[in-house]
């Protein structure tokens, strides 16, 4: 069977592995060549060794305090869409009748793009500033944070939440009802049985908000734009900064983007040895 | 007893409902703006239009014409339409062959898709770029090969997942009928991956929909696709007409609601599926 389908390759594989090629691996490669050199086109590229990447971590105004602000946003950001997510979804999982409806409503912002929320949120946020402090966005990073907190809320509970009630509903009807039996009351029963067997369901909801995190520019590009002096801008941010506005610190950006993808590998691989682990149990 | 079931449900209703209000407040605060001048959006978003403040639907007409908003929704529509048919046949026959073929070849093929996605976008953002301006993909037909580049890795592990529970004896029966293993896959196994194809068409749908950098980066001087243009009104003509960017704004939202009415099953199912397996 498997020589007969040997001269088909070319027909089922080779279309996607080229356009794959075309753009992903040789640009991953060029990538982490030119990460090394020193260039303005890439015809013209030098070796320069470790330099670009010496730079990045010297240079605190620009790839750390963006790591810094991208971590300070994740750690709440994750938080607070996680516990308002698995609140509303155990609200929603209680059987009452309609609940359709607000199923339906916190989910749809998560089909609204970045740029678009970015601007939806700066329009609401800005209203509010310019009545209580008279000024903007733009006004200090902490307004700016705490913008991309809310938006960043408003577009992942819905999604979270829906990832939380396949997992809560996913608990058999016979454990719940043996609590009941035995006495639990609801705290109990919440504690010592939906948590600990939706505990999947966290895991792989953290690991979505923290990724999301890291990854994030458009919803920052449209909401704060970095302002003020890239205070607000986050490490997706930062690098095409680098890339884009700043001649000659293409290489720069290209080794930030490395290291970019380093932080983000260590994530996944973290999130995939907590999985593991749990499978084994 | 029953009284107090009774409180604890109105109490969630009200909980409920207070949420949804907070959810929805931000989109109609933007459909309001989109009916008032320029000059009432900055300075009193809250305030309803009146008589002063009013101005139909002025905004809609210049935000269409004006950054010529159709040809923008027409590449949005095009370009996503086009790369998710690609996605869904190349990937599909792909994910069939290294599935069924095992040799080393296709067991390295696969790793490279699992590793890459991992990798951020930014990684090869600027390298991609130079390689799409070489080889001439940067107009909105050759993005569609970018797209299916970008979209196969995920592509491919959905399917592949899928195509391990086709039952063998289903195919073999196809060849003894006569079939060659491209009419095969096109009678027999296509069919049955509908399931899988739906949720990966949606997933894919939604995101280069709603991709901003990527047709900004490769086409976004002549080509300009929803985001783009929304991104463009803000920064590319000197001060902003804050009317223009609402009205927009409803527009870009329309087929997403249209979108999600009409298939939220299928959304939120491929919303859970993609979750789990990514």
């Amino acid at each position: 069977m498997q020589k007969n389908y040997k001269k088909y390759f070319p027909i089922f594989v080779l279309p996607t592995l080229l356009a794959f090629i075309v753009a992903f691996v040789i640009p991953f490669f060029m990538g982490l060549y030119l990460s090394f050199c020193n260039f303005k086109t890439i015809g013209s590229a030098k070796w320069v060794g470790l330099s670009n990447y010496l730079y990045v971590f010297r240079d605190s105004a620009g790839f750390l305090s963006a790591l810094w602000f991208t971590v300070k946003v994740a750690i709440v950001g994750v938080v607070s869409t996680n516990v308002l997510a698995f609140a509303l979804a155990l609200l929603l999982t209680k059987g009452l009748k309609g609940t359709n409806v607000y199923r339906t409503i916190f989910f749809m912002p998560n089909l609204i793009g970045g740029i678009i929320l970015g601007y939806i949120w700066q329009l609401l946020l800005n209203g509010i500033l310019i009545r209580v402090a008279g000024v903007d966005l733009t006004f200090n990073s902490t307004f700016g944070y705490w913008g991309i907190i809310i938006l960043y809320n408003w577009q992942k509970i819905g999604y979270l939440m829906i990832i939380y009630i396949a997992g809560i509903q996913s608990i058999s009807g016979d454990i719940l009802e043996a609590a009941k039996i035995d006495g639990a009351n609801y705290m109990q029963t919440l504690k010592k049985i939906i948590i600990p067997l939706v505990m999947t369901s966290v895991t792989t909801c953290t690991f979505l908000a923290l990724t999301d995190c890291f990854k994030m520019y458009d919803q920052n590009l449209a909401l704060t734009g970095g302002a003020p002096a890239n205070q607000t801008a986050m490490l997706a941010m930062d690098i095409f900064n680098t890339y884009y506005n700043r001649t000659g610190f293409a290489g720069v950006g290209q080794a930030k983007a490395v290291v970019f993808t380093v932080l983000v590998l260590v994530i996944s691989l973290i999130q995939l040895r907590i999985t593991q682990s749990r499978e084994v149990e | 007893m029953q009284e107090k079931r009774k409180a604890a449900n109105i109490l969630i209703y009200s909980i409920l409902t207070i949420l949804s209000v907070i959810f929805i407040i931000p989109i109609a605060l933007v459909i309001m703006n989109s009916l008032k001048n320029k000059l009432y959006i900055s300075t009193s978003p809250f305030a309803l239009p009146d008589s002063e403040s009013f101005r139909g639907l002025k905004n809609y007409i210049e935000g269409l014409t004006k950054i010529h908003f159709m040809d923008s929704i027409g590449y949005s529509l095009f370009i996503t339409v086009v790369s998710v048919i690609m996605i869904i046949v190349f990937c599909s026959m792909t994910a069939w062959y290294i599935t069924r073929v095992k040799n080393k070849l296709t067991s390295f093929i696969y790793f490279l898709f699992i590793a890459s996605m991992v990798v951020p976008f930014q990684m090869v953002m600027y390298t991609m770029t130079k390689v799409a301006n070489m080889t001439h993909l940067d107009n909105f037909i050759g993005i569609n090969v970018l797209y299916l580049g970008f979209g196969s890795s995920m592509a491919v592990f959905m399917f592949t997942g899928f195509v391990k529970g086709i039952p063998i004896e289903l195919e073999e029966a196809g060849l003894i009928d006569g079939c060659n293993p491209l009419t095969m896959f096109v009678k027999v196994v296509f069919p049955v991956l509908k399931p899988i194809s739906i949720t990966i068409a949606i997933l894919n749908a939604m995101w280069i929909w709603n991709d901003f950098l990527l047709p900004y980066l490769i086409i976004g001087t002549k080509y300009r696709t929803i985001p783009v243009a929304i991104q463009y009104l803000r920064s590319g003509y000197g001060s902003i007409d804050y009317g223009h960017l609402m009205a927009t704004i409803v527009i870009a939202l329309i087929p997403i609601v249209i979108f999600y009415f009409m298939c939220q099953k299928y959304i939120i199912e491929g919303i859970v599926a993609g979750a789990v397996k990514g």
